[in-house]
């Protein structure tokens, strides 16, 4: 099943004010005609499954894939979210620098970050002067290899210190039916870090009967075998906790019927992938 | 009297890890087999295994008694409560018709000759009380604005110095006593003079009784214990002594594992006990703890869920002279919960400091999150306080061991008293004139400033209220149901801290924030109180690190400690508060209305300084940042925060998430916080509990609640449904 984008924009939409009510004026005082401003859609201060150690996980708003199975559906759209400045921000997580210790840190995910990358260029600049890991997690969608996007990606990727990049299929045709974008530049993302020397995670969603096939997971391995600087690969078990969102902003979910992996489909996937 | 420095001078530092420590031995293990077969008895008998009815508790009310009478050579540690083990004993000096009635609740008949004695020919605490009583009080109580007073049970919370039995020896103490009594005598000697003599005279009377209960086991105590398994055992006869002659909701164990520390260490290099054998020592006493049972009444067991004594034994900390205070042995009462597995009793408490050694902290978080049954206390904030050899008297407050007692004084629901601000005093829930008959307030909407004012002047009524009844408390359980084994084990001269507390915390912060940032209309009844609140508006809440909402929170605080500062408190007590409820917050839930924050009649109340159900939006750290804002010197007595982490959330693997749990601990007690329980499980395995608790794997299974450890299947439903509405922070 191939979901159309615009239709979909249209419905999350539906209903809702153009205008953010949330936005309040605090975040964005002072703001500067040079600074960026960021669409945030929550903050996470106990995140320890995306990067290593305590994170500050910011979730950012918006996203152009369509993942049949996204667990955040309502960071899709894009006009939506409180606004921040970089600055404020990084005031708001810097509060828990407490808890960070020796490897914690500020990871933002999505939504999709790259989305709004001088933003998160501008935040983790911010981070980085006081010595902070940050982590960058995203699918790499808006990732291109044309030369005045990686001049942008490059200033990005300087104060980036870990990608958790997301590869939710190998194949171009099933990426395109499970997410209703391509993946050629996403795979191109993944090398272009480990060219650059940059630490990457890797994670792959595991769903019953679509992503798990032999052929998917042994494409994957290889892959992960070029990537020098690869420091994880992880595999994300697909479930249904956010299910009921999608039931919220009245998108049909057309993954019903699916299961959840078993144990033995986990263990299957991490043989084939030599976890 | 100066136990604190031989400890300063004798003890050793231990910065090495746990793979020193030893399994249990054969007979560690029979004899906690035997006690786990009693348990499962005790529950499959509703939760007593046997009463007494005939014969009244005492230091020498019962001879020597054991775990397994054929099996005695076995238990290194002796001495029992009763003639049996887990058989609950008759003590009616708090209340003859609370004894009687936790009797009859369990299908026992006490006896005919007692009845007639306690309430012919003495009188009990809790008749002393209820004698004095003002009608406002009784009134106050009734309606639970003033709400769980001890009095109708011990006060508890007193803490002896059970190591001087062990330093010491009986002898030495009774000659000491003698002296402090023999000083007290002067010229024109007065009421508050005799107290004193009468205090002490019973005081060398329980340490006679001692000696002779000690006798009775084989053990003369007369002299200092001279090795590390007399140490133990004469330590363990003081803390026995105690919990025959008072069943205070709070029967702490106090500091002793540096201590005893020390007596191993001796041994050990005197080549007389091994590691093994040493082990055995603390998993025999911790087995001790672990019995402790007191006959309670149905009411008694809505407020405190679970049959808990709060047996608490704090390990770590440091010392004045920058030395930690961990050794072996703080390992060793770690261990017991892998060596006999998880349990609530002893309330193990680990006085945190990031400063601590990183291996002490790695295992007491492997432990937590293998057992769910230690809390952390922040050292640093409590030893400026109350110096280096304090002990925790109850679930989370600091005492001086013995040299300060604490009068323990339950909660005044604040919760409550912000709606008889808003209802001129009349009980929403009774419909009674309870609080003074100040004007209501009539507006469409409620006004933040007029809200204040009218608060402020209930809140002085209810604290002056408050005071002036656990003052006829404290005096009537002085009188009647003195603590003369523990005070014999304290200086004479003592320091006294009065403790009050709050209930309701969360709540009253939270309808300050939606009355002063959205928009609240009261939902009045035909007589015109509010029974019900619409709120128009979104606002800040406390638990999301947002200083709107945390300033009010500190202010609730700091305005009702301000008013305690003006109030006079029996013996001269120094006033102090807690933000603590214990399981009671079910219970004065029910007893409390609708409320301005959105909470509905009758909702259990958010335990502790626990935000409110579902206010936290950005997640654990942030909650955990606003209650680390509340200042410890408002509250010594204690701001106690209790959070679920599910496993799952807190990292791939144990290493991880015990190392993860370090850095939340750090974190968050270097910001200046006061109390942690830390539990880890998630909301699946306590429904799945819930629903079969006759599963083995739930028998043990032991979960962290405002204060104190209980076995989860020991709760109430309704408290167990509490918990599982709270375990949030899961993976998402």
């Amino acid at each position: 099943m191939n979901l159309e984008d615009q239709d979909m924009d249209d419905r999350i939409t539906a209903g809702q004010d153009m205008t953010n009510q949330n936005v309040t004026d605090q975040n964005i005082a002072g703001v500067d005609s040079a600074d960026h401003i960021g669409r945030v859609h929550s903050l996470e201060t106990f995140g320890l499954v995306d990067g290593p150690g305590v994170r500050c996980v910011v979730f950012l708003q918006g996203c152009a894939m369509r993942c049949r199975y996204c667990h955040n559906p309502e960071t899709w759209k894009k006009d939506a979210g409180e606004l921040w400045t970089p600055q404020a921000l990084f005031e708001k997580v810097y509060r828990y620098r407490n808890y960070w210790k020796k490897n914690g840190g500020i990871t933002v995910s999505g939504g999709e970050p790259l989305l709004q990358l001088e933003f998160v260029a501008d935040f983790f600049s911010l981070a980085t002067e006081k010595g902070i890991h940050t982590a960058l997690d995203t699918s790499g969608n808006p990732f291109s290899m044309d030369q005045e996007y990686l001049t942008r990606f490059g200033r990005l990727m300087d104060v980036t210190d870990l990608f958790l990049l997301d590869i939710k299929a190998m194949d171009g045709q099933l990426h395109h039916d499970l997410t209703g974008q391509d993946n050629a530049n996403i795979l191109a993302m993944a090398r272009y870090l480990s060219e650059h020397g940059k630490d990457l995670w890797i994670r792959h969603v595991l769903v019953p009967g679509l992503t798990d096939s032999e052929v998917e997971l042994i494409a994957l391995r290889e892959l992960t075998r070029e990537l020098s600087t690869l420091r994880r690969l992880e595999v994300l078990p697909y479930h249904t906790l956010g299910r009921f969102k999608w039931e919220n902003l009245g998108i049909p979910y057309s993954l019903d019927g699916i299961p959840t992996p078993t144990e033995e489909e986990i263990r299957r996937a991490r043989r084939l992938l030599e976890l | 009297m100066n136990v604190r420095d031989f400890i300063q001078n004798n003890y050793t530092p231990y910065d090495g890890d746990e793979s020193f420590l030893q399994g249990p031995t054969k007979a560690t293990e029979v004899l906690w087999g035997k006690l786990q077969e009693l348990q499962k008895e005790e529950r499959a008998k509703g939760g007593v295994l046997d009463m007494e009815t005939e014969v009244v508790s005492g230091i020498t009310a019962y001879g020597a008694a054991y775990i397994d009478e054929d099996k005695r050579e076995l238990e290194q540690v002796v001495g029992l409560q009763t003639d049996k083990p887990l058989k609950r004993a008759f003590m009616p000096y708090g209340g003859i018709k609370m004894a009687e009635q936790a009797c009859r609740m369990y299908g026992y008949e006490p006896s005919e000759k007692l009845h007639e004695v306690f309430t012919k020919y003495h009188k009990t605490h809790n008749q002393g009380v209820f004698d004095i009583y003002t009608p406002e009080m009784k009134k106050a109580r009734h309606a639970h604005i003033l709400t769980g007073l001890p009095d109708t049970y011990g006060r508890g919370r007193i803490v002896g110095d059970y190591r001087r039995v062990a330093l010491y020896g009986i002898d030495f103490l009774i000659e000491s006593k003698k002296k402090d009594f023999a000083a007290t005598e002067r010229q024109g000697m007065r009421r508050y003079d005799f107290q004193l003599r009468e205090e002490i005279a019973d005081q060398i009377r329980a340490l006679e009784e001692m000696k002779e209960m000690a006798k009775a086991y084989g053990f003369d105590i007369s002299l200092p214990a001279s090795n590390a398994k007399e140490a133990v055992q004469w330590l363990y006869f003081g803390y026995l002594a105690a919990i025959k002659t008072q069943n205070g909701a709070a029967m702490s164990v106090g500091r002793i594992s540096t201590f005893l520390d020390i007596y191993i260490e001796r041994d050990m290099q005197a080549g007389i006990l091994t590691e093994k054998e040493a082990q055995e020592l603390i998993d025999h006493l911790v087995m001790k703890f672990r019995m402790v049972k007191f006959a309670r009444i149905e009411s008694y067991n809505q407020l405190f869920s679970g049959d808990p004594v709060w047996a608490t034994l704090v390990l770590g900390g440091f010392g004045n002279d920058g030395r930690h205070q961990v050794t072996k042995n703080d390992y060793r009462f770690l261990h017991t919960l892998e060596n006999m597995g998880p349990a609530p009793e002893p309330n193990l408490t680990v006085l945190y400091s990031s400063r601590l050694p990183e291996n002490f902290k790695n295992y007491a978080a492997a432990i937590s999150v293998k057992t769910s049954s230690i809390q952390y206390e922040n050292d640093e904030v409590m030893r400026p306080v109350w110096g280096d050899d304090y002990s925790i008297c109850c679930c989370v407050s600091a005492t001086e061991q013995g040299k300060e007692l604490q009068f323990f004084g339950a909660r005044a629901n604040l919760a409550k008293c912000l709606l008889y601000a808003i209802n001129g005093g009349v009980d929403e829930k009774l419909g009674e004139q309870v609080g003074p008959k100040y004007a209501p307030i009539t507006s469409e909407y409620l006004d933040y400033d007029e809200v204040m004012e009218k608060y402020d002047a209930m809140l002085d009524w209810l604290a002056h209220l408050y005071v002036g009844t656990l003052n006829m408390i404290h005096y009537m359980h002085d009188k009647y149901y003195y603590e003369a084994a523990e005070m014999a084990l304290i200086d004479s001269h003592v320091k006294r801290s009065f403790a009050t507390g709050i209930a309701g915390f969360s709540h009253v912060v939270d309808s300050f924030c939606a009355i002063k940032y959205a928009k609240v209309k009261p939902i009045r009844n035909e007589k015109g109180i509010a029974v019900d609140f619409e709120i128009e508006g979104d606002f800040p809440r406390y638990g999301n690190d947002d200083d709107r909402a945390d300033e009010i929170a500190i202010w609730v605080l700091r305005s009702f400690m301000g008013k305690l500062k003006h109030i006079h408190t029996y013996r001269d007590s120094t006033p102090s508060t807690s933000i603590l409820t214990i399981t009671s917050n079910v219970v004065y839930g029910k007893a409390t209305g609708a409320m301005p924050d959105g909470r509905k009649a009758g909702e259990a109340l958010s335990p502790g300084a626990n935000p409110c159900y579902g206010a936290e939006k950005n997640g654990l750290l942030a909650s955990l940042n606003s209650v680390a804002k509340i200042p410890y010197e408002y509250a010594l007595d204690g701001i106690s925060n209790t959070q679920t982490i599910n496993p799952d959330a807190l990292g791939h693997s144990d290493a991880e998430r015990t190392e993860n749990l370090v850095s939340v601990l750090d974190g968050y007690f270097d910001q200046g916080a006061h109390h942690l329980n830390v539990n880890v499980f998630g909301i699946e395995k306590l429904k799945d509990a819930m629903e079969h608790p006759e599963k083995p794997e739930y028998a043990n299974f032991t979960i962290r609640v405002s204060g104190y450890a209980v076995k989860f299947i020991d709760l109430t439903k309704e408290q167990q449904q509490d918990v599982i509405n709270r375990t949030c922070h899961a993976a998402m």
